[in-house]
């Protein structure tokens, strides 16, 4: 039997104080990190029952040190690699188990959280095959920009020019090589129901977006860009002003994609300029020097190129 | 009661499964398995099971999504073979750690380098300390029997472990013969209906499920694991007994084959074992007392039931369908379990003993072969010299 | 903190079968600055609330309580994020127990 979702609960900061807390204090995330910031938004945001699936990584490893558990919710870590194949796996359960009436059909909704080393690239391939399979899940990728858990090593989110413990800044090297990869573009290019990029500064957005995610019976992506202030060097204080430059310099923009269109969710009133958002972290305090204005301004023409192009897609411009 | 069916392993597995009819599989096609996870496909697309069939990516991911159904609470089970075995590893280690039930049929191909597609035991070997019940089959007949039973084995109350069930890939996965199929309704009763210990749907209250430990939980949980083993032997018994009561055929840790009078004897894994029979009958017509002992379940190693077998012989030999590089002169693994258990646990005098490595990669093993290590351990027997303990047979000098 | 359990006890599998036993874990101890709040300024619009990622700002009746000290790591989020300039971030040695009980 399906029960009748209820009106789900108003986003209003008051109604949504009201709900039970997902993910609970004394988890041990370094302060200010936002990656349990990402989930207490993307679980507050559901009415329905949950499981969550996570990668190996910060929030895994901070969130479940036995015999203590910060999860008020079903929860499954398995490896690093496999969160979206451990996520199919409770899919397929749920769905043999209610087809075969031997567990009730609560409309209980599975949400995957990784990294962005779990999700961009050890991952990846999991995380595709679960897309192309057309598994009702969330995936939410947390995107700190490197492999926090182990160290602060660069991954392919890493934006070029940031120093990391294996991208370092050297005499003859100015930090991380190379762009990121879009993986964004990449999970909308599996043609799913529902892909869509968020920062939790923007919480209502977010929640609006992990709403229309778990209403689809398919697949959906959210890529959402956290802060993690040990790696990207800032006052852990100003961990909602950086991910709003983020946002408003255009690096990070908040859009989806529905079916295959293209919506632009928040439109930067004025453009921050990248260098405000570069400047605002140590990682990327050597790309202000002269010498390396290059990459800042290769990095701001790319930055514009993208930005454009997601205009056009979404036929802003 | 049952039906004569002309089955190759691989068929006569998958055939099981539709039996046994678990929640969820999730495999991938790889040589010599791939057959069994057709066959079953077929009965998902044609509605004969409940089954939630994934069609994951890869080996690694089949083994995660057996993880994620099997502790959402599901009946599990899966198949696969050397590369893929090797891609599961670090998952069927997980599994183990969850204490997830699960069933894996292993059609055993040699690993790469180079790639192989033929039969040998590195692949199963590999997965020896996992923490799976491992169960080698003879032929088609024993691979349906043993698929029945592992689920059993596996949800038992006194040991929740995963079970991998092997065959030798072609040569028992690709060879027909006569299998004895039960009735459905025989073998879901056999199984039953499966309720998991804990799980994440539908559990009274939510459960995390794969927790960080430190050096102050983590041999707790190993120590754990370690009991459940000693409880399988004493679990495989009883599923056999009510195996062999319901379908008359008699199971047990390992076949002893005209042992009780041998004076020679020879330790042998799956359907080399079943050349060996031949063999020691042939022998046995020549005055010569051969016997041969076939462990069934290599994990958890019977090492007494073993000894105690085998201790009134005059000389062993055990063969070893896989090495392991570097290891005491260069000794398979079912040599090396067996010689520690009669240092252990035999008597002295000590039983001479030699080990063979054979057949890596397919290379055929013929009656003659199997006739000449009977001869050699006649020799060793008359002249209590062992000689080089450990052997290969039927490599090129 | 009772003795840790044996593996006789322990429940099979690694499993936790207490779901946010974590709240027993003083991350409060971490914590070099406290957040203070000004009741008078503070109008309990709860921008504080949804941005602290310890969940370690009360709310009760729609109304901004104060702070749960036991688990406030003090990354002083809140205060940065306050519109009306509510919170003030002090120094730990300096706070005596202003703000305690909250
Ligand atoms: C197969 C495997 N390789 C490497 C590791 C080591 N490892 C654990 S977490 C991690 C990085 C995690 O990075 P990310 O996914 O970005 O999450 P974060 O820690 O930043 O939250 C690495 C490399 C592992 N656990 N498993
Ligand atoms: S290291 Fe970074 S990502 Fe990890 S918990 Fe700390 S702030 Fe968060
Ligand atoms: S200082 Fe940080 S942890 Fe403490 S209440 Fe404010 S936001 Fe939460």
């Amino acid at each position: 039997m399906v029960t009748q979702t209820e009106t789900p609960t108003r986003l209003t900061l008051r109604e949504l104080a009201k709900k039970p807390d997902r993910l609970t204090s004394g988890h041990r995330m370094c302060p200010g990190c936002a990656a349990p910031l990402v989930v207490k938004q993307v679980l507050m945001a559901i009415d329905e029952p949950v499981v969550v699936v996570c990668a190996t990584g910060c929030l895994e490893v901070a969130t479940t040190i036995f015999p203590q558990t910060a999860w008020n919710v079903p929860f499954i870590h398995n490896a690093f690699e496999n969160a979206a194949a451990t996520a199919s796996g409770v899919e397929a359960a749920y769905r043999s188990l209610v087809r075969q009436g031997k567990i009730e059909d609560d409309n209980t909704r599975i949400v995957v959280f990784g990294g962005d080393g779990s999700s961009y690239d050890i991952g990846l391939q999991s995380l595709s095959g679960a897309m192309e399979r057309g598994h009702r899940l969330l995936y939410v990728c947390y995107d700190n920009n490197a492999y926090m858990n182990t160290g602060i090593q660069r991954s392919s989110a890493t934006p070029v020019g940031a120093n990391t413990t294996t991208s370092p800044v050297g005499k003859v090297q100015a930090g991380k090589k190379g762009a990121r990869k879009d993986l964004t573009a990449i999970m909308a290019a599996h043609g799913i129901p529902y892909v869509a990029q968020a920062s939790p500064h923007n919480w209502r957005d977010l929640m609006q977006k992990v709403r229309k995610a778990t209403a689809i019976d398919g697949p959906s992506f959210i890529n959402v860009l956290a802060s993690c202030n040990r790696g990207w060097r800032h006052d852990p204080a100003d961990t909602i002003e950086i991910q709003r430059l983020g946002v408003d310099s255009c690096l990070w923009p908040l859009y989806e994609v529905e079916d295959g269109v293209y919506r632009v969710t928040y439109r930067p009133k004025v453009k921050v300029p990248v260098s405000d958002y570069l400047a605002s972290q140590g990682r990327f305090g050597h790309l202000l020097q002269p010498a390396n204005q290059y990459i800042i301004e290769a990095l701001q023409a790319d930055v514009d190129r993208r930005w454009e192009r997601l205009l056009r897609m979404a036929g802003e411009v | 009661m049952s039906d004569f069916r002309a089955l190759d392993g691989n068929q006569a597995v998958a055939e099981a499964m539709r039996q046994i009819n678990p929640d969820v599989v999730a495999a991938y096609p790889i040589t010599p398995q791939t057959e069994a996870v057709q066959v079953f496909s077929q009965f998902v697309a044609d509605g004969e099971v409940d089954t939630e069939f994934v069609t994951v990516e890869s080996e690694h991911s089949a083994m995660s999504a057996c993880v994620g159904a099997g502790a959402a609470g599901a009946r599990v089970m899966t198949c696969t073979s050397s590369a893929g075995l090797a891609l599961m590893w670090e998952i069927t280690y997980i599994a183990a750690s969850m204490r997830l039930p699960m069933v894996m049929m292993v059609a055993n191909r040699a690993l790469s380098g180079p790639i192989n597609i033929h039969c040998d035991h590195a692949d199963s070997m590999g997965t020896r300390d996992n923490g799976w019940i491992q169960i080698y089959s003879e032929n088609p007949q024993e691979a349906y029997d043993n698929m029945i039973q592992a689920v059993r084995i596996a949800e038992h109350a006194d040991v929740t472990l995963p079970v991998m069930v092997m065959q030798d890939g072609f040569i028992t996965s690709h060879s027909v013969e006569r299998v004895e199929v039960f009735d459905d309704a025989a073998v879901s009763g056999f199984v039953g209906p499966y309720a998991a210990n804990f799980q994440l749907l539908g559990a009274s209250r939510p459960l995390t499920f794969g927790a960080l430990d430190f050096y102050d939980y983590y041999f707790e949980h190993k120590r754990q694991q370690v009991e459940a083993f000693s409880h399988a032997t004493e679990a495989v018994l009883e599923v056999a007994a009510d195996f062999n009561c319901r379908f008359g055929r008699d199971y047990g840790l390992f076949q002893a084959y005209r042992l009780d009078d041998a004076e020679v004897a020879v330790v042998v894994l799956s359907s080399t074992a079943g050349t060996a029979k031949v063999v020691v009958d042939d022998l046995r017509a020549q005055g010569i007392r051969a016997g041969l002992l076939k462990p069934r379940v290599f994990r958890p190693f019977p090492a007494a039931e073993i000894v105690r077998a085998l201790s009134h012989v005059k000389a062993i030999a055990v063969m070893d369908r896989s090495t392991s590089f570097g290891s005491m002169m260069g000794a398979g693994p079912l040599f090396l379990e067996t010689a520690a258990a009669f240092h252990v646990l035999g008597r002295a005098p000590q039983i001479p003993m030699v080990g063979y490595v054979f057949g890596l990669g397919g290379r055929d093993i013929s009656p003659p072969d199997l006739e000449g290590v009977y001869h050699d351990l006649l020799a060793v027997a008359d002249s209590g010299d062992v000689g080089d303990p450990v052997r290969y047979l039927g490599v090129r000098g | 903190m009772p003795e840790p359990k044996g593996w006789k006890e322990l429940p099979i599998g690694g499993i936790i079968d207490s779901p946010g036993s974590a709240r027993d874990l003083e991350t409060g101890a971490w914590r070099a600055r406290r957040p203070i709040v000004d009741k008078d300024k503070c109008t309990s619009c709860l921008q504080c609330w949804m941005f602290c990622p310890d969940m370690a700002v009360v709310v009760q009746a729609d109304k901004m309580r104060g702070f749960d000290l036991y688990h406030c790591k003090g990354c002083g989020i809140c205060a940065k994020i306050c519109p009306a300039d509510a919170i003030a971030m002090v120094a730990e040695a300096e706070a005596g127990t202003e703000g305690e009980g909250g």
